[in-house]
């Protein structure tokens, strides 16, 4: 942005403050993701990724666990970035910002960004589980998951949307676009790094949540053969193996490296289809 | 810039919008659920839920049971053992798992006794007291003695590690020692067995009180804690499958009325003496 | 711009999302509130304040007050800390990093976001309990509640912060250069005003994480439930409670226990509402 042709690396306190949290911020990451690496690096192999779990997940692989993940993720996702979109959509562009109905949106958004992840759990069970009849499955997982994503999906994209200038919104209505027109051409595209943000802090509080799918993708940790079926996720058989049952650790902790590797390729590949189009200052 | 017209024109339009967009959610959700093939105890899949201690060798005994009989799934889930017993009394599982003996309240459900799990008092592997009475122990549970010394260990103060309210370890264990929940004065609680065992390793002045089976596990493994005897009594899987260790909880899988042949058929393979080697690779004691 | 179907179908699958998105939270609150209701009406509302906290003692107590602030006080401390260290890094990734530094220093982040709860709960409790231990027992306590809290939140708000940073036009941002302004004057006085929106979005999500992080506070904060007179004493925070007890918990036991689960959604819309008032009405 401040694109001069020399780096000031530092200047006062501030240069040096900033620099000190990041380097902690790498120290901690470091930290917490190495004494992982270090207790189940051992554990890891070919093997693991594409066999069962035998032996209550202390021996054989995590593949059933690997397609259930996707597929929660995949429900997840493919529910809240549409809708979330949508509204955010809706409370930046289309709506009065002192409105009733954007009031009662940011509302509930923020209410619902607190929400413990238990009662989430708790909500989807009774909710659907058992009033949608979907039962334990992944569709329940997802849709839980989903809920408890919106808030942060919906927030950043709607930051996407007021970081665009409001010079294109105008050059636009000169043109005599449509809002349509001029929101699905100009405007969606190019709040896209919004939308990445969101998609970032959705996939990793996604992948992260452990309480909330317990109750309600389950604890199965067969091969699904569709989405109606019960599923572990990744951080369940994490939770499972590291408190649940004796000698599980070490590979908890490898099932814990494998996730964060699906972490950093997932957040990539957010990163890459969400900047491509955005030429903004390329600083994702 | 804008009429009014236009403005009540909009938004009757979007009100129509909003109304077909929501029927078409709601007809999706039906058709959705009435694909669904979760109904447990009449067909599909056997539904076992409750107690998480039991979940993993319910887990692995439901795959022999699958590779034994294909075409057979039974989907085992967690919830806690009350979860368990309401699942149940609710038709929503066929089979619960309860991590303790059943109660007075529940004489309307069955139970199947799977296997039995000691309880007994870990501290840390540094600390040089091997056995105390039962008197010691409910004097530091209760917070009266709060140094090592006193109960002839070196200097120090106790760490207090207590289970949870409701769980039935703790039920077993203050139940023994004839203790009320509210009488302990606690300096950590604890969830789960794992729990309990990190807790107590990482402190070298912690005394704490989980399965027998997860401590000697642990032990094994190099993890940094000891179990002591209780009035003598050392604390073992063998001396809780002979019966001569006190502190001892039943693990059990209820069932309500009559049972539909592959709920039957089911227990019977978790009692039988093929399933011995799944209790045992668990650490909890088999019954015969 | 003459009204057009295209138009008012798109603001009505918008009308839709928002909607989607504010009724998750009433049906959250109705069905916390139904399965409370019990505890309720057979306890009654003061007895929640009054008594301490033996649900399963023969004569049950059911006070929450002592996890009521044990939540409110984790939750405030860890947003006060990762507040300026989530700033601060995300003043790094846009003023003082180089590009390719950023790119990884932003990916660092994201994957922090994304390591579940019981991951860092385990390296809380197998690394830093022991570690406060030398100061005082028993380790479990506030302050691993806080610290575990905030490692898990500042990605949050460093995420949140970058994308309304890169959103302050950059006109602004060039003209308080060629202000001659130095560095540190341009992101304390020209950026991060400019961004406050923004940021504020990011630290009320990050404070609903906070006060709703479940796993990891169970495994770190010593489940004692008292009033802590020092950061060293453990504490029990209202969703570890939830998450402790639910699972054995008969029926009053499980319907306090659903009081309790109000009673943290009661407090955060609190807060959430003081938010509200304290900002004004959202900027359009």
């Amino acid at each position: 942005m401040l694109s001069g042709k020399t780096i000031r690396w530092s200047d006062g306190v501030l240069g040096a403050a900033v620099w000190a949290v990041a380097i902690g911020t790498f120290g901690i990451f470091a930290w917490v993701v190495g004494d992982v690496a270090l207790r189940g690096m051992s554990e890891l192999s070919l093997g693991f990724l594409y066999e069962s779990p035998s032996n209550a997940g202390r021996a054989g692989g995590i593949a059933p666990i690997l397609v259930s993940t996707g597929l929660i993720l995949a429900v997840c996702l493919g529910v809240s970035v549409p809708i979330g979109v949508g509204a955010a959509a809706l409370l930046a562009e289309f709506t009065r910002s002192d409105g009733a109905l954007g009031r009662f949106v940011r509302v509930s958004l923020d209410v619902l960004s607190g929400v413990p992840s238990i009662v989430f759990g708790l909500f989807g069970n009774a909710f659907f589980c058992v009033a949608l009849g979907l039962g334990f499955s992944i569709v329940s997982g997802g849709l839980t998951l989903a809920c408890m994503v919106l808030p942060l999906v919906i927030r950043a994209t709607e930051e996407g949307f007021r970081a665009v200038p409001d010079d294109i919104r105008q050059g636009a209505a000169a043109l005599g676009l449509s809002r349509a027109s001029t929101f699905l051409k100009l405007l969606l595209p190019a709040a896209l790094p919004g939308l990445g943000v969101g998609l970032a802090l959705g996939i990793g509080r996604a992948l992260a949540e452990t309480a909330a799918l317990l109750f309600t993708s389950g604890y199965v940790d067969r091969m699904p053969t569709s989405v109606f079926d019960s599923g572990r996720a990744l951080s369940i058989h994490v939770y499972d193996l590291a408190m649940n049952v004796t000698g599980g650790e070490p590979r908890a902790c490898a099932t814990a490296l494998v996730l964060v590797a699906i972490l950093v390729a997932a957040n990539s590949a957010a990163a890459r289809l969400t900047t491509r189009g955005s030429g903004q200052s390329g600083n994702q | 810039m804008k009429s009014s017209k236009f403005v009540a024109a909009k938004l009757a339009r979007g009100r129509v919008a909003v109304g077909l967009l929501a029927l078409c959610l709601v007809l999706l959700v039906t058709a959705c659920s009435s694909e669904d093939s979760g109904h447990p105890a009449s067909a599909g899949p056997l539904v076992v839920t409750g107690s998480s201690t039991v979940a993993p060798l319910i887990s692995d005994l439901a795959k022999a049971y699958e590779a034994r009989n294909p075409g057979v799934r039974v989907d085992v889930q967690t919830g806690g053992s009350s979860r368990g017993i309401s699942d149940v009394r609710q038709d929503l599982a066929a089979i619960g798992m309860v991590s303790r003996a059943l109660g007075e309240t529940e004489a309307d459900l069955t139970g199947h006794l799977l296997a039995l799990d000691g309880v007994a008092l870990i501290v840390h592997a540094s600390n040089s007291v091997a056995d105390l009475s039962p008197e010691q122990v409910i004097e530091i549970y209760a917070g009266r003695i709060s140094d090592w010394a006193v109960v002839g260990g070196s200097p120090g103060p106790i760490t207090v590690v207590h289970k949870a309210d409701g769980r039935s370890t703790q039920d077993v264990f203050l139940g023994h020692f004839k203790m009320d929940p509210a009488d302990v004065r606690a300096s950590v609680v604890i969830g789960d067995n794992e729990q309990g065992v990190k807790s107590v390793a990482g402190n070298p002045g912690a005394i704490g009180y989980v399965s027998i089976g997860a401590a000697e596990a642990s032990e094994k493994l190099q993890v940094p804690i000891k179990l002591l005897a209780l009035n003598g009594h050392a604390a073992t899987s063998e001396a809780v499958a002979q019966g001569s260790f006190p502190l001892v909880r039943e693990l059990n899988l209820v069932t309500k009325g009559d049972l539909a042949p592959l709920a039957q058929n089911f227990i019977a393979f978790a009692r039988s003496g093929d399933a011995r080697k799944f209790v045992e690779a668990h650490y909890f004691v088999a019954v015969d | 711009m003459l009204p057009s179907t295209k138009d008012a179908l798109l603001i009505g699958v918008l009308r839709a999302c928002a909607l989607v998105a504010g009724a998750v939270l009433l049906l959250i609150v109705a069905f916390v509130a139904r399965d409370s209701w019990p505890a309720l009406r057979d306890v009654g509302v003061t007895r929640f304040f009054t008594d301490s906290w033996s649900p399963t003692s023969a004569e049950p107590g059911f006070g929450i007050t002592p996890m009521i602030l044990a939540t409110l006080i984790t939750s405030a401390c860890a947003v006060a800390l990762a507040t300026p260290i989530g700033i601060a890094s995300a003043v790094f990734a846009q003023f003082y990093a180089p590009k390719r530094v950023a790119t990884v220093q932003r990916r660092v982040i994201e994957l922090l976001a994304g390591i579940p709860s019981v991951v860092y709960g385990l390296w809380g409790l197998v690394v830093l309990v022991p570690l406060l231990l030398q100061f005082a027992p028993p380790g479990q306590s506030l302050l691993a509640g806080v610290l575990v809290l905030t490692v898990m939140i500042l990605p949050t708000v460093a995420l949140m912060a970058d994308i309304a940073i890169a959103a302050v036009p950059a006109t602004t941002l060039q003209a308080a250069h060629a202000l001659a302004l130095r560095r540190s004057s341009i992101v304390l006085k020209v950026a991060l005003p400019a961004a406050r929106p923004g940021i504020m979005t990011g630290v009320v999500l990050a404070a609903g994480r906070a006060i709703g992080e479940t796993m990891a506070v169970l495994m770190v904060c010593g489940n004692v439930v008292k009033v802590p007179g020092s950061f060293f004493d453990p504490v029990r925070t209202l969703t570890a409670n939830i998450a402790l007890e639910m699972g054995y918990a008969l029926t009053d036991h499980r319907a306090a226990l659903f009081v309790s689960g109000l009673c943290l959604l009661l407090v955060w819309m609190a807060l959430v509402a003081a938010n509200g008032m304290a900002r004004g009405t959202e900027r359009a």
